[in-house]
This record gives C-alpha cells, structure tokens and sequence, in this order.
C-alpha cells in the first residue's frame, strides 16, 4: 500500500469513526 | 391511529442503531466502495466528508426536528405546513412504497445465494448461474416471463420476516430487531474485513480504494458523486427519518442523534470498502489481472464478482460466502423494515387505521406488486424503477422539500426547536447548507435529464423507460395528489390542517412557557 492510500485510511477513520465515537460519548453523558 | 398510540421508541440507543440500520443499507457494500474508487480514490473522501457535514447531516437535522415537533409521518409533516404542500409527503411515501417492491426481492436473492454459497453452486461461472439458472432472464423488459419460483419462495420469506416485526410495533419489533441485526451486521462485516486484508493480494485492493488523486477535485462531477452518495444512502427526503423521529419521547436529542447517524452511516460504508476492495485486490492477484479490471458495483458486484471471489479463496469457502451474504441480509431488513414503516405510518396517521390495519393492507398491495420483480425478467423491471426512483423521484422529492424548508418557511425556529433540545447546538451555517443543498440538487437533477435525454439509461428502450420509469413516477405523483385530497382522520384533521404549524411556532413548547414565565417575573 502506498503512503498516500495508507494516510487516507488512517485520517478517514479517525475523522470518521472518531466522530461517531465523540457524539456517542457525549450521548451517554446526556440524561436525553 | 391516536397520537397517543403511535408508539414509541424504549431507549435512545434503541433509535440511534434503526436510524443508522435505515442508512445502512445495500448502497454502502455494493456502492459506496465503487463509486469511492471511481472518483478519486482517497481524494473522494474530501467531496465526501464535506457533503455528509454541509448535505447529510443537516438534512437529518431538519427531518429529525419536524418529526420530532408535528409527531407525524411526512404527509402530515408536509400538510401540517400547508394543506396545498400534503401531496410532496405522500410523494416521499409512496417512493418507499416503490423502493419497497424490488428491495425485499434482493433481500431474496441474498437468502438464496446465502444457500447456494454452502456448496458453491454457481461452479466456474456465476455470471451464467445467476442470469440463466437463478433468475432466468428473459430477453426484454417488455416480456417478464411469468414467475420465478426460485426468487418468489424466498420472497415469502423476507415478506414474512418484515410483516413479523412491524406487526409487533415500534419497541417490541423495530427496536428490537434492529437491536439484533445491527450487531449482526458489525460482526459480519468484521469478519469479511479481517478475512480480506489476510489475503494475497489485498493491499493491492486497498492501494486502489484508498490511493487519493487529488486532480479529481477540480472535476465538478466528483463532487456531484459524493453529494449524490451522500444524499441516496441516508434515508433522507423519502419519509422514513420523519416516522422514525416522531417516535421519539418528548425530551429527545436531535442534532447529536443525527452526526450519530450520519457519522455512524459512512463509518459503516468504509469498513463495508475496506472488506470488498481487499477481496477485490485478492482476487485481481489470482487472476493476474489489475484491480480495476475486477472492480464493480451493484448487483454485478454482490452476486457476480462476490461469489466469483468466494470460489477462489484458499478455505472456509463456503461459511465466508454465507457470511458475506448474511451482511446483505441484516443490511437490507434494517433498511427494508424502515422503508416500510414509512409508508404504513403514513397511512394510520392519515386514515386513523391502527398499525395492524395499515399494515395488512400495505403488505397486501406491495407483496402483490413485488411479485412482478420475482417474474424472469423482473430484473430489467428492478433495474429501471430502481434508477427512475433514485435518480428521479428521490431527488424531486428532496428538491421540494429543500425548497419548501430551505427558502418558504421561518427555518430558523426549526434550528432553534433542534438546538433547546439537544446536547450541542447547530449554528446559523445550518441553513445556509440547507439552502446550498437545495441548489445542488437542482443542478443534479438538471444534468441528470440532459444526460438522458442524449444517453438513455442502460440503453433500453424508450418503452421500457417510458413503461417502468416514466409510468412509474407519473403513478406516484397522481396516487400522492389523490391521497392528499382524501378525507383525513378526525384527529388528523384536527391535529394538522385544524393547526397548520407557522414558522415561530415550532419552538419547544415548554422552553416557550417557561420563557413567557421569566418574562412575567
């Protein structure tokens, strides 16, 4: 794999599943 | 059926996985990885990112609030606006009734192909087994052949699945289900992943997907591309965010619920590209091919290439195949199930039947019409109301609700309902990118008939589009236009027309008392 495909996967997931996993951190500190 | 008694959703985490189950469908395995490698590679990610925050999850905002407020399904949201604005809501349901007929057909084929994987059946030629053996494909759209038991038994029992849950009601059935087949599809696609990126060849595969050509900025097509991923695999602008909101419990979150579905959407759609395109790179490896030469979207990909690719492997053919296709399956029943209860709530809400009612009926009349996809050459039939739906009747009935929302209405109590509710609040941007959406969409759905009318999709006929795209669409705005102009409930007409919802009245009841209450102190 190359290091620009590699970097793309790394930035994405963390964009992507880091985000999901920030919202859903903040969801269970919510009473909603 | 009573407000009272529509049902509710038992827990947040309950709604969180059917919303994201909604999204999370077919588009994001046989899609998303396609359209991600043909655009740009990595470099999509870019366009992609940026729709889903200006596009995806702003809309979600707009449909999660609506619902949310009115308590309705789309036709009531809409007729709750203006009676005249009714018929867009049924056009948004009965483009799910439509997407309805050939979904739970390949949910079907999966189910049978989740079988023939067992032992391999499709042999050296898939290609072959799947349009001649499995479907048994007629030579046109214009002749269907009579029916295909081989697709219709399976159809049953997809029917039987859908109608088993939704009879049981939002908690006990939509919840629940979603509660099962959600962390079934997570393990499922893990699976798939760990298995794909172990084998030869695979890094080839993930190079190709993930490889940005940053160049493919500059084309305005690209991002075209990801808007339209973006909008087709949210479950937005066809009434089902709208049923599924106005399910929520009184105090319920909106703007963090909708980057969860959003977010938890496109994560799911990058495991899903990870999972194809390494199997893809192994099998371009076997092959000796390059990885574009085996790269495919659709149902080319699911049940051509895929099991092409499951005959290849090294070991554990047959439970890998299964594996893969049961992806499918929880994938398509989270999505299917949605679809459905948007339609039937829509028909409760408005006719005041209980969800049994709505549903037998619903069930009756749409398991009928899928029969025609389970004919030999249903296919061709799938294929044109498939692209007529999508690239036509979604997009007509996101455009006017993006009119309607994004330029006729006081959207800005919308946000600020949405934001007295939630855990964070949205800024002012949101409606800028609602609006900006709306434009966007227009210009798609301009090329789009520009395109057609020099190219005309697939090739086929002008009877054939004429017959199942054109008709199709042409049905749908008269059936909408006629149940718009039906009697409603008493309750509904009541509730909705009785109370039409101006712009600044979409605030948060209780923040509004509570505000006039400061005010007289």
């Amino acid at each position: 794999m190359s290091t620009g495909a590699i970097v793309t996967a790394i930035i994405s997931g963390i964009i992507l599943w880091g985000g999901f996993g920030y919202c859903l951190c903040i969801a269970l500190k919510s009473d909603k | 059926m009573s407000t009272e008694n529509r049902g509710e959703w038992g827990s947040r985490t309950g709604f969180i996985l059917a919303a994201i189950g909604s999204a999370v469908g077919l588009g994001n395995i046989w899609r998303f990885p396609y359209t991600v490698a043909s655009n740009g590679g990595g470099a999509f990610l870019i366009p992609y990112l940026v729709a889903l925050l200006t596009a995806g999850i702003p809309i979600l905002i707009l449909e999660f609030s609506l619902g949310h407020k009115i308590r309705s399904s789309a036709p009531g949201v809409f007729g709750k606006v203006s009676r005249k604005y009714e018929a867009i809501g049924w056009f948004q349901a009965f483009i799910a009734f439509c997407i309805t007929t050939y979904y739970v057909v390949i949910i079907g084929w999966a189910f049978s192909y989740a079988g023939y994987a067992m032992t391999g059946a499709w042999g050296a030629d898939p290609k072959g087994f799947l349009f001649g053996e499995y479907l048994q494909l007629t030579d046109s759209p214009m002749n269907l052949g009579g029916l295909n038991m081989k697709v219709v038994v399976p159809l049953l029992i997809v029917w039987a699945v859908n109608y088993g849950v939704l009879r049981l009601g939002v908690k006990e059935g939509l919840e629940k289900a979603n509660k099962i087949f959600m962390p079934l599809l997570v393990v499922s696609l893990l699976i798939i992943v760990v298995r794909g990126v172990t084998l030869p060849g695979a890094m080839a595969g993930l190079d190709y997907f993930f490889k940005p050509d940053f160049s493919k900025l500059t084309d305005p097509q690209v991002w075209l591309a990801a808007y339209g991923q973006i909008f087709f695999s949210l479950s937005v602008c066809f009434a089902i965010m709208y049923a599924y909101a106005s399910y929520l419990p009184k105090n319920s979150d909106i703007v963090n619920n909708a980057f969860m579905t959003g977010l938890g959407n496109c994560s799911f759609s990058l495991i899903s590209g990870i999972g194809v395109f390494s199997v893809l790179g192994y099998m371009a490896h076997t092959q000796g091919v390059s990885v574009a030469e085996v790269s495919s979207a659709g149902v080319g990909l699911a049940f051509v290439v895929f099991p092409q690719a499951i005959s290849a492997l090294p070991g554990m053919n047959g439970p890998i195949g299964v594996i893969f296709f049961a992806s499918l399956i929880f994938a398509g029943f989270s999505s299917s199930m949605s679809i459905i209860e948007a339609v039937v709530s829509s028909i409760s809400d408005k006719f005041g039947l209980t969800r049994k009612q709505a549903l037998n009926r619903f069930t009756l009349v749409s398991g009928v019409l899928s029969l025609m996809i389970a004919t030999r050459g249903g296919l061709y039939v799938l294929d044109i109301v498939d692209y007529a739906t999508n690239q036509y009747g979604i997009v007509i009935a996101g455009l006017a609700e993006l009119v309607i929302f994004g330029w006729f209405f006081k959207t800005d109590s919308i946000r600020e309902y949405a934001n007295e509710l939630s855990d964070f609040a949205v800024g002012k941007w949101w409606l800028f990118c609602i609006r900006v959406t709306s434009l966007i969409l227009g210009l798609m759905f301009i090329l789009k008939i520009v395109n057609e009318v020099s190219n005309p999709y697939e090739g086929y006929s002008w009877l054939a589009l004429g017959v199942y795209g054109l008709g199709v669409m042409l049905a749908i705005a008269v059936a909408s236009v006629f149940f718009a102009s039906k009697k409603g409930s008493d309750e509904f007409e009541k509730n909705i027309y009785g109370n039409p919802l101006v712009g600044n009245e979409l605030k948060n009841d209780d923040v509004k008392k509570s505000n006039l209450e400061e005010a007289s102190l």
